[in-house]
């Protein structure tokens, strides 16, 4: 096997906040100790409930903001270690599509600044012809190169954050829940998009979502978070689910056939707080099969039977 | 696709108030510009035989106190009132742009410094701090005008950083950053142009302000010293003679009057054309 395009080694991030006159400041861990290969050419999924850190690993990967401890290989090249002017270079590589459209394109920029932006921040020249057929490459007539966000619709603006994205050709994208903001009917078309896109430039992604049924159907494994930690690596996008908590995200997912519905088991309890987690397992208070043991140690990642799972009681 | 072609003070233009005003204001400043073009008198050439003369042909709105026209000393008076004041909101705005965008931009220590700093004068009246800043400096244009940029500072340094500040968490701002776009990039490409339209409304509502400072110190005798006539000025010679000859100090208050609710009917026409009335809340 290759060397993977990605390799995420023991990627950790601390978050200080509050701190002031007569108040302790509170840290919490939003990404702890997370290792990771990702494939060329490969999809993938990072799920979780939100605040759960996938967010978080996304900036990390692409290292829009810094990492604690860890490092985050590209290619051989450590980004974690680049001075700003090569990591500037790496950025022509690596993109990123965001999860609100509305606010992810300058409200006063023509599509046109918006699709030249990437050239112009790399130094690049860029004809008008290019910026047209980056527009027609993601379904949008050229004609609309003269308009503004403002008189797009949220799947257009998507389609252009996705254009923007791939404008200097990178090699890997990070889509960070790219549908979340928009009707059912809109996500099937840029999920579509996203796929052709990907078959045809070669594109290595890493798809964030809350969407366990739409990262099944997406990604080709499944990196599953809990608490700013990876509880589990799930190797098919079908494969059978070891860790409780994963078992219990893809339980709580409705069935769109009715003759199929069955009784929701929702998860007991609260998500403990970021800021003071209890000891051993993040889950176990909320997990069925938690023992002594699970509140007293933390699980380690480790390869189970057919795939990587973090518990000491896995299904 | 129009509505976005045409500038909006172009726009505000159309709306029958915004034109009502605007044409005023342009009136005032052709008027000042073109000054001697428009009146065969000199401002400043006494003929105490003509004086207190009431409104006539030959004096469109009568003569002062030392025979001068007064309709001269008005016009000459707005090129006076409207540099100085002009000029003060426009120093004031690069400053408080460059601290406001700087301060948000930085955080930490410097932020909280300029923070400070600039509440402590926001809780003094204006025309206290420009008094203060008058007696410092002495009387004269040049002092006004520094005291009313001085005066109107912390305004337009709040309003820039509360919207960089604002601006900063946008999401456009990290998609720059991930294309690897520099500081300088993000701060003059993205963050000054989006802050500057409510600045720039901001700007014009304070100059109807600073000309009534500027009035208000020239009343005083700090302002232009005699014989440059300006507004204030004239209105504090026609003080002592209202009874006499009220035209003097009238004419210069109307003047006044007229012209700073003609730059607030015109400010708000820009403010609806915008669209940005709770952006000048001045809250990150």
């Amino acid at each position: 096997m290759s060397e993977p395009l990605i390799r995420i080694q023991g990627l950790s991030r601390r978050f200080d906040t509050g701190g002031g006159f007569l108040k302790a400041p509170r840290s919490m861990m939003a990404v702890r100790d997370v290792s990771l290969d990702i494939a060329r050419g490969e999809v993938l999924g990072v799920v979780g409930e939100s605040g759960c850190g996938k967010s978080t690993l996304a900036r990390l990967v692409l290292r829009l903001i810094e990492p604690t401890s860890g490092r985050v290989r590209f290619d051989g090249t450590d980004l974690t270690a680049l001075k700003p002017a090569a990591l500037r270079a790496a950025r022509r590589r690596m993109a990123m599509v965001f999860q609100d459209p509305y606010s992810s394109l300058d409200p006063r920029y023509t599509l046109a600044e918006v699709l030249a932006e990437p050239f112009v921040v790399q130094g690049q020249a860029v004809t008008q012809d290019r910026l047209a057929a980056m527009l027609a490459a993601v379904g949008l007539p050229p004609a609309m190169l003269g308009s503004h966000p403002h008189q797009l619709s949220g799947g257009q603006r998507q389609r252009v954050g996705i254009a923007r994205a791939l404008a200097l050709s990178p090699a890997f994208v990070v889509l960070d829940e790219p549908t979340a903001s928009l009707d059912v009917s809109i996500q099937a078309q840029i999920i579509d998009l996203l796929s052709g896109l990907r078959d045809r430039m070669g594109l290595t992604y890493l798809f964030i979502s809350h969407d366990l049924g739409l990262v099944r159907y997406f990604c080709d494994r499944i990196v599953v978070m809990y608490l700013g930690a990876v509880v589990e690596v799930l190797d098919r996008a079908d494969a059978a689910p070891r860790h409780p908590y994963t078992r219990a995200l893809i339980d709580s997912g409705f069935a769109p056939d009715p003759s199929r519905r069955r009784a929701i088991a929702p998860l007991a309890g609260e998500i403990p707080s970021p800021f003071s987690l209890p000891p051993g397992c993040a889950f176990a208070g909320r997990c069925p099969r938690a023992s002594d043991l699970c509140r007293r140690d933390i699980p380690a990642l480790s390869a189970g039977e057919d795939h990587p799972v973090a518990c000491f009681h896995p299904l | 696709m129009s509505a976005v072609a045409r500038p909006a003070p172009v726009r505000a233009l159309g709306r029958p108030v915004g034109a009502l005003a605007g044409g005023w204001l342009a009136l005032v400043i052709l008027a000042a510009v073109c000054a001697p073009l428009l009146t065969p008198y000199a401002y400043d050439v006494q003929s105490l035989r003509e004086a207190y003369q009431p409104a006539s042909r030959t004096h469109w709105l009568g003569t002062d106190e030392f025979g001068r026209d007064l309709l001269t000393r008005l016009i000459y008076g707005a090129r006076t009132s409207l540099s100085v004041s002009g000029i003060a909101i426009f120093l004031s705005v690069v400053s408080g742009m460059t601290l406001g965008a700087a301060a948000a931009w930085f955080g930490g220590w410097f932020d909280r410094v300029v923070t400070v700093a600039v509440d402590l004068t926001w809780s003094f009246p204006e025309i206290l701090i420009a008094l203060i800043l008058v007696a410092i400096i002495g009387p004269g244009t040049t002092g006004t005008m520094v005291a009313i940029s001085v005066a109107y500072l912390a305004q337009f340094t709040r309003l820039t950083r509360a919207q960089i500040l604002t601006l900063k968490g946008e999401t456009f701002i990290e998609a720059a950053r991930s294309l690897g776009a520099s500081d300088g990039h993000i701060l003059f490409r993205h963050l000054l142009p989006n802050a500057l339209a409510p600045v720039l409304v901001s700007a014009m509502l304070a100059t109807g302000d600073a000309i009534i400072l500027e009035a208000t110190l020239g009343f005083f005798g700090l302002g232009a010293q005699p014989p440059v006539p300006s507004w204030g000025g004239m209105m504090s010679a026609g003080s002592a003679l209202v009874f006499k000859a009220p035209w003097i100090i009238v004419f210069p208050g109307l003047t006044v009057a007229v012209t700073v609710v003609a730059i607030n009917l015109f400010g708000d026409a820009l403010i609806a054309e915008l669209d940005i009335r709770n952006r000048l809340q001045g809250r990150p």
